[in-house]
C-alpha cells in the first residue's frame, strides 16, 4: 500500500524506533533556531517549522569534513581514510525544496570521472523522509523552479500534515523498505488522501512569489559583458550568506591542517569571496564584486543548465530572507528578464 | 518621518543638480516588510526613490570605501561616526563625502520581531509613531517599537550625528540615561568559566560567512588575515578553535574604532551576539584613553596612528 497514516501523537514513537536502528537527523529547535541535528529520541524532532535556517546539505556535505589523516614517516606517508558513514541514516522533516536540491547536488557530485564518495556514500545510506509545506512563506518561489510545496522529488517518503494525522506517501523503493519496518501503521483512507490533495492544491496556490526562468540561460548567454552587472552588484557586501545558506551551492576548498598528525579537510567555499579565484601569481580573474556576483548568477541559471540540465536554484528563499542588504535574487532574475528581453 | 524623507530627497536633488556630488547613497524600499535596501542615486530625477524609516538599518558608510568622486551619504549617528573613523584612517578624503546627517531614534531589530512571532511570518508591516503594526496569515498585532529596537540603538549616545555637512530634520534629545555598558557589566560579572562557556555557545554557531566582517566599514583590509594563505595564519574551518580565533582577532582589529553601530549582529544569519566583545573593548578605550571613536576628526585614535613611512604595505 502506497499510503499510510500515523496519528501525530504516535510520530515520536516511530521516530524513537528509528533511532534504535538508524542515525536519525531531524529539525531541532534550539534557542529559537531550527536546524537539522542528529537526534536520539522521538521527542527531539520539531516539525512545526516553516523552514530551517541552514539547508539540509550540511548533513551530506558538512562545512568542515576530514577526508583523510596522514602521518609522515621517515620514508613515506601513511594515509588513513576517515570516511564517516558507518550506519544507515534517516533524515526526517525535509522540506520539498531541500529534497529537490539533492537531485541537483547528486548530479554534481556524481558527474565526471571522479565520483565524490564522501557525499555519495552518505546519500546512498540515507532514506529521506520529507515533510510537505502546508504554509509556504512569502519568500518561497519553488513553483517557479519546477518544485512544489508537496513535491516528492528527492524524497523516499513524504509526510503530509492533515490535521491530527500525517499521511505518509511512499515515493521510492527505499521508502517502501522503511515503511515495512512499521507494520503497525494504518492504511490511509480515501478521505485522508483527498484531504492531502486539497491541502496540496491550496499550498501550491499559496506560493505567490513567482519568477520567470524561461530562457534565462539563453538570455544570460548574451549578457556576460553587459553593463547590467555594473549596477546590480553595487550593494552586495560580498559575504557568504547566500552561498552558504543555499541548498544547491556546493563549492569547496581543500586544505591540509597540520597538527601532530596531518589532516586533509574540505571546507565550504564561496564564489563571493575574493580568494575563491585568487591565483598563485597574485592575479585574480574575478577581481571585484561585479564578476563574483555574475559568477553566482551564471552558475545558477546558465552553467547549471548547460552542465546538469537544470537551474541550480530551488526557490527556497533563504538568500532572500537572510541577505543583510536585501539584495533579492528574485529581483535580479526579473532584471535579467527585462534586460534580456 | 515623512518630513525627514522629503528633506533627504530635497538635499539629494540639490547636491546632484548642483554637481556637488556624483552620487547619493541612501535607502530605498526593500522587497520584504520592514526592509529597506541601499540605493545609489546619480540622477536628480531619481531622488524620489529615497526613503527614511526605522528599517533603514544598513550602515551606508561601507559603500564610501573604494569609491572615486564625491558622494553624499545618508547617515545616522553611527554611520556618520564611521565615515569619520574611515576618514581619519585615510581611507578617503573627508572632503569627498557630504554627510547628510539624520537624527535617529533607533532602527528595528527584525530578529527580535522574529523571536516574538515564532513561526508566524510578517506579510505586511507599518511603523506608526511608537508602534509597529504587523499583519500576517491569521494575525494582526500592534507592538511597541521600543521593545524591538536593536540593542545598539537602546544605549546609543549619538542619535544626532556628531559630524555632518547637512543636517536634515530637527535634532532629537540624546539618551543620557541609558547605561551603554550594562551588557559589558553582565559579561564581566561572569566567572572565566562561565564566560568561556558563553563564548563557546555563541561562536559554535558561526558558519564563517564573514557577513560580520564584510558589513563592517572598519574591515577594509585589502587582504583579511583569515584569507591569507602564504602563510596561512589561521585555520579556515568552522571548528570552534578556528572560529574563535577569527572573532577574537577581528575584535582586536576594530578595538578603539568600533562605534557599536550593531551592523555585525544584525547581519549575522546565525544570530550570534557579535557586539558583546566589541563593546568590552569600547569600554576599555573609554576608561583607559578617554577615547570615543568617530566624534572628532582631529584627535588621533590611540590604536590607529598611521605613519606614511609605515613599513607594512598591507595596511595602506
Amino acid at each position: 500500500m502506497k499510503w499510510k497514516v500515523i496519528e501525530k501523537s504516535e510520530l515520536p514513537v516511530l521516530i524513537g524506533e528509528l533511532t534504535k536502528e538508524y542515525e536519525v537527523f531531524a529539525p531541532v529547535k534550539e534557542k529559537g533556531m531550527v536546524s537539522f541535528e542528529r537526534i536520539s529520541s522521538g521527542n527531539q524532532a520539531y516539525l512545526n517549522f516553516r523552514n530551517t535556517k541552514k539547508p539540509l546539505k550540511e548533513v551530506f556535505f558538512p562545512q568542515t569534513e576530514t577526508l583523510f589523516t596522514y602521518k609522515t614517516g621517515e620514508k613515506d606517508v601513511e594515509v588513513v581514510e576517515s570516511r564517516a558513514v558507518k550506519g544507515e541514516r534517516v533524515v526526517l522533516g525535509v522540506r520539498p525544496c531541500d529534497a529537490k536540491s539533492f537531485v541537483l547536488l547528486d548530479r554534481f557530485f556524481s558527474s565526471g570521472e571522479y565520483k565524490d564518495v564522501y557525499y555519495l556514500e552518505k546519500r546512498k545510506n540515507t532514506t529521506m523522509v520529507g515533510l510537505a509545506c502546508n504554509h509556504p512563506m512569502s519568500t518561497c518561489f519553488c513553483t517557479s523552479l519546477g518544485g512544489s510545496p508537496f513535491g516528492k522529488e528527492g524524497m523516499d517518503l513524504l509526510l503530509q500534515n492533515i490535521n491530527d494525522k500525517y499521511l505518509i506517501e511512499t515515493a521510492t523503493e527505499k521508502g517502501e523498505e522503511l515503511i515495512k519496518k512499521f507494520p503497525w501503521l494504518k492504511d490511509a483512507e480515501k478521505a485522508d488522501i483527498e484531504r492531502a490533495k486539497k491541502l496540496s492544491e491550496d499550498a501550491e496556490k499559496a506560493v505567490k512569489s513567482k519568477v520567470s526562468v524561461k530562457d534565462i540561460s539563453e538570455k544570460l548567454d548574451k549578457m556576460f559583458d553587459d553593463s547590467f552587472w555594473d549596477q546590480i552588484y553595487q550593494k552586495c557586501l560580498g559575504c557568504g550568506i547566500c552561498t552558504f545558506l543555499c541548498p544547491t551551492c556546493y563549492c569547496f576548498d581543500i586544505l591540509d591542517e597540520e597538527t601532530e598528525e596531518g589532516k586533509r579537510v574540505r571546507i565550504w567555499d564561496s564564489c563571493q569571496f575574493p580568494c575563491f579565484t585568487l591565483q598563485g601569481s597574485g592575479y585574480n580573474p574575478r577581481p571585484s564584486g561585479k564578476e563574483r556576483m555574475r559568477q553566482r548568477i551564471m552558475h545558477k541559471f546558465n552553467y547549471g543548465v548547460k552542465n546538469y540540465g537544470e537551474n541550480f536554484c530551488v526557490g527556497c528563499g533563504r538568500c532572500v530572507q537572510e541577505c543583510p542588504v536585501n539584495l533579492d535574487i528574485r529581483e535580479v532574475i526579473g532584471a535579467i528578464n527585462q534586460k534580456g528581453g | 518621518m515623512g518630513n525627514i524623507e522629503n528633506s533627504i530627497r530635497e538635499v539629494a536633488e540639490k547636491l546632484l543638480s548642483e554637481k556637488k556630488v556624483d552620487l547619493i547613497i541612501g535607502y530605498e524600499q526593500g522587497t520584504l516588510p520592514l526592509r529597506t535596501t541601499p540605493c545609489f542615486v546619480d540622477k536628480a530625477e531619481d531622488v524620489k526613490k529615497l526613503v527614511w524609516n526605522p528599517s533603514c538599518d544598513a550602515n551606508l558608510s561601507k559603500y564610501v570605501l573604494g569609491r572615486k568622486g564625491k558622494v553624499g551619504v545618508v547617515a545616522k549617528g553611527c554611520d556618520a561616526r564611521l565615515i569619520a573613523v574611515c576618514a581619519i584612517e585615510n581611507q578617503f578624503p573627508r572632503e569627498n563625502v557630504v554627510i547628510i546627517g539624520i537624527p535617529c531614534l533607533g532602527v528595528i531589530d527584525r530578529k527580535k520581531l522574529e523571536a516574538k512571532l515564532g513561526d508566524k511570518e510578517i506579510l505586511e508591516a507599518m511603523v506608526e509613531d511608537e508602534q509597529i503594526k504587523v499583519k500576517g496569515e491569521r494575525f494582526e498585532l500592534a507592538l511597541p517599537k521600543k521593545d524591538f529596537l536593536c540593542d545598539s540603538c537602546l544605549t546609543c549616545k549619538h542619535r544626532n550625528p556628531p559630524i555632518y555637512d547637512v543636517f536634515v530634520g530637527e535634532k532629537v534629545p540624546e539618551n543620557t540615561e541609558a547605561n551603554e555598558f550594562a551588557e559589558v557589566s553582565d559579561l564581566e560579572a561572569k566567572s572565566p568559566e562561565e564566560r568561556w562557556k558563553h563564548f563557546k555557545e555563541e561562536l559554535s554557531k558561526c558558519i564563517r560567512c564573514y557577513a560580520c566582517r564584510n558589513v563592517c566599514p572598519l574591515c577594509y583590509c585589502k587582504m583579511c588575515f583569515v584569507d591569507q594563505t602564504m602563510p596561512a595564519w589561521f585555520g579556515k574551518t568552522n571548528d570552534l578553535s578556528d572560529t574563535m580565533i577569527y572573532h577574537i582577532v577581528r575584535t582586536f582589529h576594530v578595538a578603539g574604532r568600533c562605534v557599536d553601530c550593531g551592523a555585525c549582529s544584525r547581519a549575522c544569519p546565525m544570530d550570534i551576539n557579535l557586539r558583546e566583545l566589541m563593546k568590552k573593548t569600547e569600554k576599555i578605550m573609554k576608561e583607559r584613553y578617554g577615547y570615543e571613536a568617530g566624534v572628532s576628526l582631529e584627535k588621533v585614535p590611540p590604536l590607529g596612528e598611521f605613519k606614511m613611512d609605515d613599513p607594512q604595505e598591507f595596511i595602506k
